[in-house]
């Protein structure tokens, strides 16, 4: 493995994870995974609450510590010490499910901050990319509102591009639609299909399977802390290997 | 030989408020340096610290305000800094706010949601831009009502130092008294005029209280 992140060019993992183990005291969050995600590949991980699925995506950002196991990062080891962490979560954006906007920042206050903060960047130069990135969500009319004054589906927008102002090689997402109405899940995903369109490496937990038909490369479906099933998602959904997997698709069909 | 309680009385006592005035000032913006740190490490990840925090603020919340003024009072003389109520009152009552605000602000730090340092944490904003720019803002909303409802407990706190020889308002009345053995008169005046600092306060806390909860509940 390269010490220079990125020197080692497109070939490299983006996301590797071996061995991981996860304990929430004496709860096994995490059984012995293993996955390795390529470089601008879009992974779609699914499974029953407390499956894992969101611990998965949080170990690599470090939300969540593990206490065994090998995660590496565009290359940078994250079992490695606080420094790597904070140089992983630099290249790495994260949406949540519940938006976790900053309330008492205007929408383009929210989007410049970390840019200001983290990489020390121009406030001219950080309000052009907060606008640059709201246009590419549609919502740049809304830049001086607080985040409460949004529609749920707005906020999460506008979580996006906080999240893309930091320019992250991956992005994670946390059931970004599981908090919206119904008539708001759509412009979210929609979103996230651009950014699938655009290329960016991303790992998305989610129960919307149309959004996995339609973008991901590979689905994974968790349950009890075990990665049980990841094809390509034709092969997932009308050739499921395990019963476990075709249970959970009969579930969540209606 | 008994004087009458005449104007000079009067003005005596009134400008002893400035004292009073004076010193809860200090202690307070003395406590709120001491109670932002107290607060700060109480939620720290360092434990040794948080432990730290923890045993100055169950001290002096498990001891009584005077017996802080006492310990302090002697204690200050033990160390050959002589005689000095100014001193030691300025110093047990910023100790003793400083454990007082730093347990309020701590609740208050804590109210404010997990997934706001989540985001920072995420975005790779560190510790120090997380508390100034997220974190504290947030919880300074929450932290308004409580801390000027607290700040009245001070005020009427520092009659106490009126006992190691301070001249607040108290000590004020106490001398006046001595002289008019006036004290139903006296002793009005001097809770009349605590009242006068106090109750504007309480009010301000009131509202600020009820402007939160609905600011919140949007």
């Amino acid at each position: 493995m390269s010490a220079n992140p990125g020197a080692d060019g497109a070939d490299a993992p983006a996301v590797r994870m071996e061995g991981v183990e996860k304990w929430y005291g004496t709860y096994h969050a995490l059984k012995n995974v293993d996955l390795e995600v390529a470089s601008g590949e879009r992974i779609v991980v699914c499974g029953p609450s407390g499956s894992g699925k969101s611990t998965l995506i949080r170990c690599i950002n470090q939300l969540e510590v593990v206490q065994k196991g090998r995660i590496v990062v565009d290359g940078i080891e994250l079992t490695a010490g606080h420094k790597n962490v904070d140089k992983v979560r630099r290249d790495v954006g994260m949406v949540f499910q519940q938006f976790n906007l900053f309330p008492h920042m205007t929408v383009l206050e929210n989007c410049m901050l970390a840019p200001l903060k983290v990489r020390r960047a121009a406030k001219a130069e950080a309000e052009a990319t907060a606008r640059k990135y709201l246009e590419r969500v549609r919502i740049p009319e809304q830049a001086d509102k607080y985040p409460a004054q949004l529609s749920g589906g707005q906020q999460q927008r506008v979580a996006i591009a906080r999240a893309l102002c930091m320019n992250p090689r991956i992005m994670l997402f946390d059931e970004p639609t599981s908090a919206l109405d119904p008539e708001m899940v759509k412009e979210v995903l929609d979103t996230m299909i651009d950014l699938a369109g655009e290329g960016m490496t991303m790992l998305v937990v989610t129960h919307e399977m149309g959004f996995a038909r339609q973008v991901a490369d590979r689905v994974i479906f968790m349950d009890q802390g075990e990665i049980v099933e990841m094809a390509g998602p034709e092969e997932f959904f009308s050739r499921p290997k395990h019963e476990r997997t075709r249970t959970f698709l009969g579930q969540i069909a209606h | 030989m008994i004087r009458a309680f005449g104007p000079n009385e009067f003005w005596f006592i009134v400008m002893a408020v400035q004292w009073t005035l004076a010193l809860s000032a200090v202690a307070f913006a003395g406590g709120a340096v001491g109670g932002l740190l107290t607060a700060l490490a109480r939620v720290s990840g360092a434990k040794p610290l948080r432990y730290a925090a923890l045993g100055f603020i169950r001290l002096f919340q498990g001891t009584p305000l005077l017996m802080q003024l006492f310990l302090v009072f002697f204690g200050l003389n033990i160390f050959g800094s002589g005689i000095n109520p100014w001193l030691a009152a300025s110093v047990a009552l910023t100790l003793h706010a400083s454990a007082f605000l730093g347990e309020i602000w701590r609740g208050c730090i804590e109210a404010v949601p997990k997934g706001q340092s989540e985001a920072c944490w995420a975005l790779g904003i560190g510790y120090f831009d997380r508390m100034k720019s997220v974190v504290l803002p947030q919880a300074a909303r929450i932290a308004v009502a409580p801390t000027v409802g607290f700040l009245v407990q001070l005020i009427k706190g520092t009659s106490l130092a009126s006992i190691i020889g301070f001249v607040e308002l108290t000590r004020a009345g106490q001398i006046v008294n001595n002289a008019t053995f006036d004290p139903f008169t006296v002793f009005g005046l001097v809770a009349a005029l605590y009242f006068v600092l106090c109750w504007p306060l309480s009010i301000l806390a009131g509202q600020l209280e009820r402007r939160f909860a609905k600011a919140s509940a949007r």
